[in-house]
């Protein structure tokens, strides 16, 4: 019985009710740390953890806290989380953490990270909290490194540039030089290229549901309008 | 397709352009400056025109098979070919073949088509393609050719065609020969060295009568263009006077207040991208404010964002970014300006 539920709610993390993508919150630091895929992953990582464990707690406290409370009660929790990541960040990924800056405190102000808590975590048990929040969280940072990806080609020429900054020295032969010599395309690393790029992949996104909206409506044969993709 | 005046009744009564005649007209505007800027700055406009133009025609096909959208009559209303010619004034003479490409590229296929084509894109094409090779590639973009009567060395056709398609150049010939900095970006380092305008002017070689040696001819070309267009009432009068002449009246406020440290208004309006400007780029049909008191304002906010720009911002010129910010604000200036509904309303209200 467990299972669909699971799917669903793994489904709805990654694609139909995807963060970036689909409730197009969290801008702030998808547009402002994607310029490297490394970047991308350090970010969406430190916010996959946050999401999780606040939707832990946050469920195991459901019954305690009083709802004309519940909204302080669930900023101070996850402030206190991003507070110790940011501390973990400072103290094992330094230079990373020097990089991200202000975005990772700003973790805070992810309106999806307390939407989730809202909307789901204060209303379901432990486990599927803890799935929920780690659906949506990866959901996120798949998006914050397929950007940072997409920028760092066109902008750079190169891949998983500066991967030793989260892995260590050995990660540097993660890097991959696209393009020899390149020039470099400064827009896309550039604020207005991550506007351009999101753009892009909610584009793409769009178009894929749409394709396979029409694919299951051929082969089903009913002339039923397919849900449109909306955020809850 | 025709453009329809966002105007209540009665309507404007010149004979309509059709969309084609409206751009063709531009074009031929255009022309006789593009063929002075060729003669006075070399073999290098040609090739970028002529590639800029095979560019913009192959990427608004290709937007319009991917949308799935009739080719004739877009391709043929002119419209990708007047973006071209106008991204060729905005680009030096001898840029190389991926700038120009890239910029065309960037305006048709993004700033132009994935908006929904023309008549719903909310900025000026060519503008945005240039701005986008600005930002990106800022080194490129300051290796202006010297007009050919100032250069040491000049390049002939085939020689031009081998340093645009390869950036191999001739021995003997440095692109440091070729080159120099443009009367506004002289003008700007040098009054911030603490020069007075009138002693640059008289030293350094690049300045002739007005403004830019060889310069000045290409902008009293496109004057003369300008106005055979308002002449034709392809344009109408607004949006250039109101551009030139806020452009004019701000700089002379600078100018008259302390002239040791400000050029005078007769350079403004007479270097860099001004008058290009003004007749042909913020005239954009699409992007500009609608009503006749909306392009008041809408040119004379680029006029003032032209001078501010040039005078405390980080580039010499401000042109591209100045109609770019004022296409943001049409919308805003026609909601304000609309034209009251003969017989409704009160004329205080």
């Amino acid at each position: 019985m467990a299972n669909p539920q699971y799917t669903e709610i793994t489904r709805n993390g990654f694609w139909s009710n995807n963060v970036a993508l689909v409730q197009i919150l969290g801008l702030c630091p998808l547009l402002a740390v994607t310029n490297t895929t490394v970047n991308g992953l350090g970010l969406g990582l430190a916010t996959t953890l946050v999401l999780v464990a606040s939707n832990l707690i946050v469920s195991l406290i459901r019954n305690i806290v009083r709802p004309e409370i519940r909204l302080p009660a669930f900023v101070m929790i996850i402030a206190s989380l991003v507070t110790a990541i940011e501390l973990a960040m400072n103290a094992w990924f330094h230079d990373l953490y020097n990089i991200l800056g202000i975005f990772i405190p700003l973790i805070v102000t992810n309106c999806a990270i307390l939407g989730r808590a809202e909307s789901f975590a204060v209303k379901n048990t432990p486990l599927p909290a803890v799935v929920d929040g780690l659906a949506m969280g990866l959901g996120f940072c798949s998006v914050l490194v397929v950007l940072g990806g997409l920028r760092e080609a066109i902008g750079s020429g190169t891949l998983f540039a500066n991967a030793s900054l989260m892995f260590g020295e050995w990660a540097n032969v993660l890097t991959v030089t696209l393009v020899e010599d390149y020039r470099g395309f400064l827009l896309a690393i550039l604020p207005p290229g991550a506007f351009i790029g999101l753009g892009v992949l909610i584009a793409i996104k769009n178009v894929l549901d749409s394709r396979s909206a029409q694919r299951r409506e051929r082969a089903t044969g009913s002339g039923t309008a397919p849900a449109p993709t909306t955020a809850q | 397709m025709k453009f329809r005046k966002a105007i209540s009744s009665p309507y404007i009564h010149h004979p309509p352009y059709s969309t084609a005649g409206m751009m063709f007209s531009v074009i031929l505007a255009l022309l006789p400056a593009l063929a002075i800027y060729a003669l006075l700055f070399g073999w290098g406009v040609v090739v970028n025109a002529a590639l800029a133009v095979g560019v913009a025609l192959v990427c608004e096909a290709g937007m319009l098979a991917v949308r799935r959208r009739p080719l004739f009559p877009t391709l043929g209303d002119g419209s990708a070919i007047l973006t071209a010619l106008l991204l060729v004034f905005a680009l030096p003479p001898l840029a190389p073949w991926w700038l120009t490409t890239v910029g065309v590229a960037f305006a048709i296929i993004v700033a132009k088509q994935l908006y929904g084509g023309l008549g719903f894109n909310p900025f000026n094409p060519a503008m945005v393609g240039y701005v986008v090779l600005l930002v990106s590639f800022p080194k490129e973009l300051t290796l202006w050719s010297m007009p050919l009567s100032l250069a040491g060395s000049s390049l002939d056709f085939s020689t031009t065609l081998s340093y645009i398609f390869s950036g191999s150049l001739p021995d003997g010939i440095t692109i440091d020969a070729l080159t120099a900095a443009t009367p506004l970006d002289t003008m700007k380092t040098q009054l911030g060295l603490g020069r007075t305008p009138g002693a640059i002017a008289a030293s350094e070689p690049v300045f002739g009568f007005l403004g830019g040696k060889g310069w000045i001819w290409v902008n009293l070309t496109l004057l003369a263009g300008g106005l055979w267009l308002i002449r034709r009432r392809v344009i109408s009068w607004h949006i250039p006077v109101a551009l030139l002449g806020s452009l004019a009246a701000i700089s002379s406020i600078f100018y008259l207040l302390d002239s040791a440290h400000n050029a005078s208004p007769l350079f403004h309006l007479f270097s860099g991208a001004a008058i290009l400007g003004a007749f042909f780029i913020a005239t954009d049909p699409v992007t500009a404010a609608t009503s006749n008191p909306g392009r008041l304002w809408y040119g004379a906010g680029i006029g003032v964002l032209i001078y501010v720009i040039r005078s405390w911002g980080g580039f010499p010129d401000g042109v591209a970014f100045a109609v770019l910010l004022m296409n943001m604000a049409a919308p805003t200036i026609d909601h304000y300006t609309k034209p009251r509904v003969f017989g409704h309303g009160d004329r205080d209200a």
